[in-house]
């Protein structure tokens, strides 16, 4: 133990401990004493800051500048605010509006019987068996934080194949800056398949606060593949968590999509419990002004033979800042684990800032383990290529970014989303 | 007062320019005058003054580190290139201030000795991209892609280039014989008025360097100059062309007919090491 001297507590930390004083009591469901161990841990430790190496590219006591008020119930339906990115791609969506299921503002038409799904709540009282927040990463201080202030959400159950997407749209509505904490919880059961997209959106002007959590437990010879896509307004404050864990000869496929907000926090913890899976996880980012963008990974390997590979891009314009810190931690039994990371960033502006930090913690001997990363900005000779055949300046680099963040955008399985996606970048790239 | 003068001096000299075309005097495409570069720091083109007619076929001769290639790069307007003196002009308008896409749009086009790998961009969306946006900038419209892919698939065929290729990204894991090809197609494709080819020999056998020529003959007209760009005597056997231009230290040392060519072969660049100093 590290003994920390913590003198003053942020403005932020103090509106948080008076938020949860004030609201412990109103908080809905029966996960109080939970509530009360999570909150314990944040306030002994406070928010994540430099000193802390996991958060150290994202100092959330100098980024958090503020406690938000805990968001209210939203009022009716507007359908427009349901991420408008993946217009026209066939989803059944699941609608979270400021922390909270609200059926009214879902889109669930699929009678599949492979799908069950209940209120968070209702969930955990129906299936007291289930422990909320055991999980990879459940010491995690945002985590807990998440915990503490647990507005509702959703869990769902699949068995057999699911075809339809399963979309998890994280909305938050109204007319002043407030704080969301919602938590989802997916049990994908032994050989089932399901496709699961969740986005995050919310208005430009406002500077609302997200601290999400995805509990996604994957069974053996199941398949899932999970498309998280950030869409938050310029102002928003988020950070997500996702837990997982993996059982034996699945194939996973996880894919982080970010384009909005002011400050975004995406970390992940992957353990593979059972021998003999595969898979990939990856990232794409395209950031401008002064977006600063975090995606954190910590896969364990607990099991061997699994493969896993990890692939973060992103593209900074601006002043923007974009973090990639992956660490692969391979358990002493896990032999014959494959295991490749890298991260590249491509720098559209001189002030644009990318921090890369791949880690590799081996405890077995007989593994294949690698990671890269590169920073740079875009080769000069290729632009003045494109230009010399008549492809003006800014259209020759948009070329060269698509190639670019395509090249990882491919990963993602479903078509719709995939095209959906890059289409999303390409309008970026036709903005800037 | 000096820009009104600038501005009636331009005028005068596209009322020259009038009366040529009038006359129907042999009219130059490209006036390279008195050209001065640098690169970082390092006089590479000292003095070169060119003239490239209409429909002429001009070769361009010289040993290594004469300038050839920096020729060709300023032609193309590439960005690291310093133009210290002198003036470019095609059609008797300076394109030294203009960028690389504007003088593409402009008819110039330049064979890279080098092509680069353009990772996850298709040859075909590259050179759709590419030709429309040469038609947008010089108002005319689109291409239609029925229109486009004819004119692809023709020229293609004839380069050996199958539909393979121009489904791969451009020139990524082309053999070398390949990216050549490649550039002679998208010459075709883009239908340039001044096309500079550097060193398109280099790298090619001789069955390769078959198929590049004949692209090159298929495109001569009496509307599009080239400049072929040379160590060897043995590309103009199959390009002819109508005069030969010999660099040494960055300027031009001798011209002559394609004669001049064969008579390089056998004596070598030595005599000209002085003669430009």
């Amino acid at each position: 133990m590290n003994a920390e001297v913590r003198a003053i507590k942020t403005a932020a930390e103090q509106g948080l401990a008076a938020a949860y004083k004030a609201a412990r009591d109103t908080l809905p469901g029966k996960v109080v004493a939970l509530r009360d161990e999570a909150f314990n841990r944040f306030d002994a430790r406070g928010l994540p800051h430099r000193r802390v190496e996991e958060w150290k590219y994202t100092d959330l006591r100098a980024l958090m500048r503020e406690a938000k008020p805990l968001a209210g119930p939203a009022g009716a339906r507007h359908k427009t605010e349901v991420s408008s990115i993946l217009t026209g791609v066939e989803l059944d969506t699941l609608a979270i509006v400021n922390g909270r299921y609200e059926p009214a503002w879902s889109d669930f038409t699929s009678n599949d019987p492979g799908i069950t799904f209940s209120e968070l709540f209702a969930y955990l009282a129906e299936n007291p068996d289930y422990k909320l927040g055991q999980l990879p990463g459940s010491d995690d201080t945002a985590l807990s934080l998440n915990t503490a202030f647990l507005s509702g959400g959703v869990a769902l159950r699949i068995k057999g194949n699911v075809a339809k997407p399963i979309h998890i749209a994280h909305v938050f509505t109204g007319d002043a800056a407030a704080a969301m904490y919602p938590r989802v919880v997916v049990i994908v059961e032994p050989g089932a398949q399901v496709t699961l997209v969740e986005s995050f959106t919310g208005p430009e002007g406002l500077d609302y606060q997200v601290n999400s959590a995805l509990e996604l437990t994957i069974g053996d010879k199941a398949k899932v593949d999970h498309v998280k896509i950030g869409c938050d307004g310029a102002a928003a404050l988020r950070v997500s968590t996702l837990g997982v864990t993996v059982g034996a000869k699945a194939e996973y496929k996880d894919f982080a999509f970010t384009l909005g907000g002011a400050v975004v926090r995406n970390q992940t913890f992957v353990r593979f419990g059972g021998e003999g899976t595969q898979a990939s996880i990856d990232g794409a980012s395209l950031l401008k002004s002064r977006q600063h963008v975090d995606n954190t990974l910590v896969i364990t390997h607990a099991a061997g033979g699994c493969v896993s590979r990890e692939r973060f891009k992103s593209v900074l314009d601006g002043e923007s800042h974009g973090i990639f810190q992956g660490k692969i931690i391979v358990d002493q039994h896990a032999q014959k684990t494959d295991a490749k990371m890298m991260t590249r960033a491509l720098l559209l502006s001189d002030e644009a800032e990318a921090d890369n930090k791949p880690e590799l913690e081996i405890f077995a001997d007989d593994v294949q383990c690698g990671h890269g990363a590169t920073a740079g900005a875009l080769d000069r000779g290729l632009k003045f290529y494109l230009m010399s055949r008549g492809i003006p300046d800014k259209e020759a680099e948009a070329l060269l970014v698509e190639a670019f963040i395509d090249e990882v955008l491919e990963e993602i399985a479903h078509e719709g989303v995939r095209r959906a996606l890059m289409f999303a970048a390409l309008k970026w790239l036709g903005s800037r | 007062m000096a820009l009104a003068l600038g501005q009636v001096l331009g005028r005068v000299g596209n009322l020259n320019r009038f009366i040529q075309v009038c006359e129907g005097e042999n009219v130059a495409l490209l006036e390279v005058k008195n050209l001065h570069v640098e690169v970082e720091d390092k006089k590479i083109l000292n003095g070169l003054t060119l003239t490239i007619e209409k429909g002429q076929v001009a070769a361009i001769m010289g040993p290594n580190g004469s300038g050839k290639s920096t020729l060709a790069y300023v032609l193309a307007g590439k960005d690291n290139y310093k133009v210290t003196e002198g003036d470019v002009l095609l059609d008797g308008e300076s394109i030294l201030g203009m960028a690389p896409d504007e003088r593409a749009a402009k008819g110039v086009f330049l064979a890279f000795q080098y092509p680069v790998e353009v990772p996850g961009v298709a040859t075909m969306t590259f050179l759709r991209t590419a030709l429309n946006a040469q038609r947008k900038a010089r108002g005319e419209s689109e291409f239609s892609t029925p229109d486009f892919m004819k004119r692809v698939r023709d020229t293609s065929a004839h380069l050996g280039i199958d539909a393979e290729m121009l489904r791969r990204a451009v020139n990524v894991g082309f053999s070398g014989g390949e990216k050549k090809r490649n550039e002679i197609l998208q010459m075709a494709v883009l239908e340039p008025r001044l096309a500079v080819l550097d060193e398109t020999d280099s790298g090619l056998d001789i069955d390769a360097l078959k198929i590049v020529s004949e692209g090159v003959n298929r495109l001569r007209s009496p509307e599009r100059s080239m400049i072929v760009i040379t160590h060897y005597q043995r590309l103009l056997n199959y390009i002819v062309p109508d005069v030969v231009h010999v660099m040494a230290k960055g300027k031009v040392v001798k011209t002559g007919g394609k004669e001049l060519a064969i008579e390089l072969e056998k004596s070598g660049y030595a005599q000209f090491a002085d003669e430009a100093a």
